[in-house]
């Protein structure tokens, strides 16, 4: 006869037995019994946030850059609802998560009691699966196929709402095997058909003018998939694009990288997309972003799809070839066979030399910093690349332009470095997966990449980096705008520049030094090297305050419901006024 | 600007899934949030050890939105098996209805005559009214509930449809 435990206990003992070492969260009254069971252990440490909504991302940023699963400790109500943004945006980029809930004590579930909600009715739509445990004795089977389905299969989050009786009461516990617990509905496929994959590699070795467009399903993977990406990108010859949460699979130095594709991606991946004969998408689901209008999206391609959801098979594009499964194994599959089969690409020699003549196009180019004049934002990417990417930093960002112009301007050589909110597009993500990923890389060189508006959304997490002594860097490209916002109201409203105004901001320096942060301000182009020197040479938490020329816009663009032919290179092609079609569309 | 209308076809798809709290939620919800019709549903336990449920689902949708419900629905950890019983063709579905019809006199022989055409039960019976069970196709019932219509017709309970792959294998 096992001893019994109570179901806090249990909590704890399974998270152990996991193998979990972080946990971000926040105490509240249903979650009380379970933060007693973690002041009595020494192996989990438990990360203090400032507001759920951060604890989520923190976990996101964890496991995006560790390739472990995050893990959320929070409480019933308020608590539980501020964590579904950060819920909702793991469900839309894959990552793996899994979030603890306090719930109130069973007898009152239902019955509007203090800091009740219906977490798991709130939580059905944004997680991958979520759990009510209503029984102790289920509980540690529960967390163990909770943490088998957010790591398998497409990756996700689960969330396990825990009412605070449960917490209490007394229970057997017993270490179970996850491939034990194979739910009977849930069997992720692993490897692909291997005709479909015959298919395909013949299709690629035919191809006139392949074309590879990867996506975050190849980061999901695990760094084994990059590498077997780099092989057969040599082996193909073919030139490869990828999705903005794709970043860093294939090295941006590569001579085969043409940059990121989609609505801010460069002329030569979307023309190329637009162009090619045979399209290979690894891991990648054909976003809006992604195909601008879709009726003139790749139309003389050949598709090949790659993804281990059955479900994002045809589900915005038809394709040709579907291999449902985990891209790593699948690329495995195809490179055997590609070397097996002794197979030669195809002279592409034409099809280079058509995308040279796109590439020559510079569409990444930007004007110039005029010494004393106001700062190119992609100028101060660019810098703080080239001050930083020896040491191989993990960046974040939050969303808008400063997150568009990262992609474009920061070169990523290797997965996993790059934690950004892609599908969701959540301002705020940065700072706390910053820290998130801080903990998860105690050594590495880390910094969100931030805008004024956005960075305000979760800056109470400055206090979490300085409670943990965590080094994160917050670099802030200011230009007083909600600049996305903006460029869209320039592109499509006339100009009229609705709330989109950053007023009353912070002294961000102030605030920084208010936090036991240093804060850097940076106003001038001569002064940008210094400022990202001093920030570097600082071994705490840094927010530098970049302020940048306030009306700069983000090209490329595919303009909404505009096709990969028809991109805005430059501020001079923008009309300013767009029909009601387009302005429905995206 | 105006919203487009395309062609959509009816599927009727059988659902195996743990026959657990919150299953059904998750089905109607992952239609509503997708936009998907749900035309009917029934649903209940088909196992001894009340492990199991069946569910069938009628929904209408273009072909594309067809193959993303059967997608979607596999998705959903609680479902075992989806299966697209028109795309497989060749299967029986039946539904039932109750229905009241209230009149006198010539009304009521008339009820009476019709529903021996369409072979419904009388199950109750007052002074001034019956209650007919019918079984059949959805078209059938719609059909019977029509011409009930004309003859005094104050209420209708049905049950949805039940479908089953017809010939001797088992899903």
């Amino acid at each position: 006869m096992t001893t019994e435990m109570s179901g806090a206990d249990i909590l704890i003992q399974a998270l152990n037995d996991q193998g979990v070492e972080v946990v971000f969260g926040y105490p509240g009254g249903a979650v009380l019994p379970i933060y007693d069971a973690l002041f009595n252990q020494q192996r989990i440490k438990h990360i203090l946030v400032r507001q759920e909504g951060g604890a989520a991302h923190a976990a996101e940023g964890y496991a995006r850059s560790t390739g472990k699963p995050g893990v959320v400790l929070v409480t019933s109500g308020p608590g539980a609802t501020n964590a579904i943004t950060g819920i909702a945006d793991a469900m839309m980029d894959s990552i793996p998560m899994v979030v603890i809930t306090g719930q109130v004590g069973t007898p009152l579930i239902g019955s509007d009691a203090f800091q009740e909600c219906d977490t798991v009715g709130i939580t059905r739509h944004v997680t991958k699966h979520n759990y009510l445990v209503k029984d102790p004795a289920k509980l540690g089977d529960i967390i163990h196929e909770a943490f088998h389905i957010a790591t398998s299969g497409r990756p996700g989050p689960v969330v396990i709402d825990l009412p605070k009786d449960v917490q209490v009461a007394t229970a057997p516990y017993r270490r179970t095997n996850t491939s034990a617990l194979p739910h009977r509905g849930y069997k992720p496929a692993i490897k692909g058909d291997l005709t479909a994959i015959e298919q395909a590699i013949e299709l690629l070795s035919k191809a006139e003018r392949p074309m590879i467009y990867t996506g975050g399903g190849i980061i999901n993977s695990g760094p084994a998939a990059s590498m077997v990406l780099r092989e057969l990108v040599k082996l193909t010859g073919a030139p490869v694009t990828s999705t903005l949460m794709g970043l860093g699979a294939l090295p941006a130095s590569s001579p085969q990288w043409l940059g990121m594709l989609g609505m801010h991606g460069t002329y030569e991946a979307n023309m190329a997309m637009n162009q090619c004969d045979v399209m290979l998408c690894l891991g990648a689901r054909f976003d809006d972003r992604v195909t601008g209008r879709l009726d003139a999206f790749s139309p003389h391609s050949k598709k090949i799809h790659v993804d281990i959801d059955r479900g994002s098979i045809n589900k915005i594009v038809r394709v040709d070839v579907p291999i449902i499964g985990d891209v790593g194994r699948v690329l495995e599959d195809m490179v055997k066979l590609w070397k097996a089969r002794e197979y030669q690409p195809r002279d592409l020699k034409p099809w280079w030399n058509t995308i040279k003549t796109w590439r020559d196009r510079n569409c990444l180019a930007y004007p110039a910093s005029v010494e004393s004049g106001e700062i190119v934002p992609q100028h101060a990417i660019r810098k703080l690349w080239e001050a930083t990417h020896r040491q191989q930093p993990i960046i974040t960002t939050e969303v808008g332009q400063h997150q568009m112009w990262a992609a474009q301007h920061f070169d990523f050589e290797s997965p996993n470095k790059w934690l950004t909110s892609g599908g969701l597009g959540t301002m705020g993500y940065g700072l706390p997966a910053a820290i998130g990923a801080q903990l998860g890389n105690p050594k590495a060189l880390v910094i969100d990449i931030a805008g004024e508006a956005s960075i305000q959304m979760n800056i109470q997490e400055m206090g979490t980096a300085t409670q943990y002594r965590l080094p994160v860097k917050v670099f802030i490209l200011n230009n007083e705008y909600m600049g996305m916002v903006r460029q869209w109201q320039d592109l499509t409203y006339g100009g009229r520049y609705s709330s989109s105004y950053s007023d009353s901001l912070p002294d961000f320096v102030r605030l920084a030094e208010a936090y036991g942060w240093k804060g850097i301000r940076i106003e001038r182009p001569d002064q940008l090297e210094q400022g990202i020197a001093d920030m570097l040479a600082h071994d705490g938490p840094v927010m530098v305050d970049c302020m940048v020329a306030k009306m700069a816009n983000c090209f490329p663009m595919i303009p909404s419901g505009a096709s990969h032919t028809d991109m805005i290179l430059d501020p001079a092609q923008v009309s300013g006024v767009m029909d009601d079609e387009a302005k429905a569309l995206v | 600007m105006h919203i487009q209308q395309q062609e959509t076809e009816r599927h009727t798809l059988s659902v195996t899934v743990d026959n657990e709290a919150g299953v059904l939620a998750r089905i109607a919800g992952m239609f509503t949030a997708r936009g998907y019709n749900i035309d009917s549903l029934t649903v209940a336990d088909v196992t001894e050890d009340d492990s199991i449920s069946r569910i069938t689902i009628v929904t209408t949708g273009t072909p594309a939105v067809i193959e993303q419900v059967v997608a979607q629905l596999d998705r959903l950890i609680n479902v075992h098996r989806v299966i697209d019983l028109t795309e497989r063709g060749n299967f029986v579905e039946r539904e039932l209805a109750l229905v009241k019809v209230v009149g006198t006199g010539e009304h009521r022989i008339e009820a009476l005559r019709l529903a021996d055409v369409y072979r419904a039960r009388v199950v109750d019976a007052t002074t001034g009214s019956f209650v007919f069970e019918v079984t059949g196709s959805s078209e059938k019932i719609d059909k019977f509930i029509e011409l009930m219509g004309e003859i005094g017709l104050v209420e209708v309970a049905r049950t949805g449809v039940a479908a089953i792959a017809r010939g001797k294998e088992a899903v």
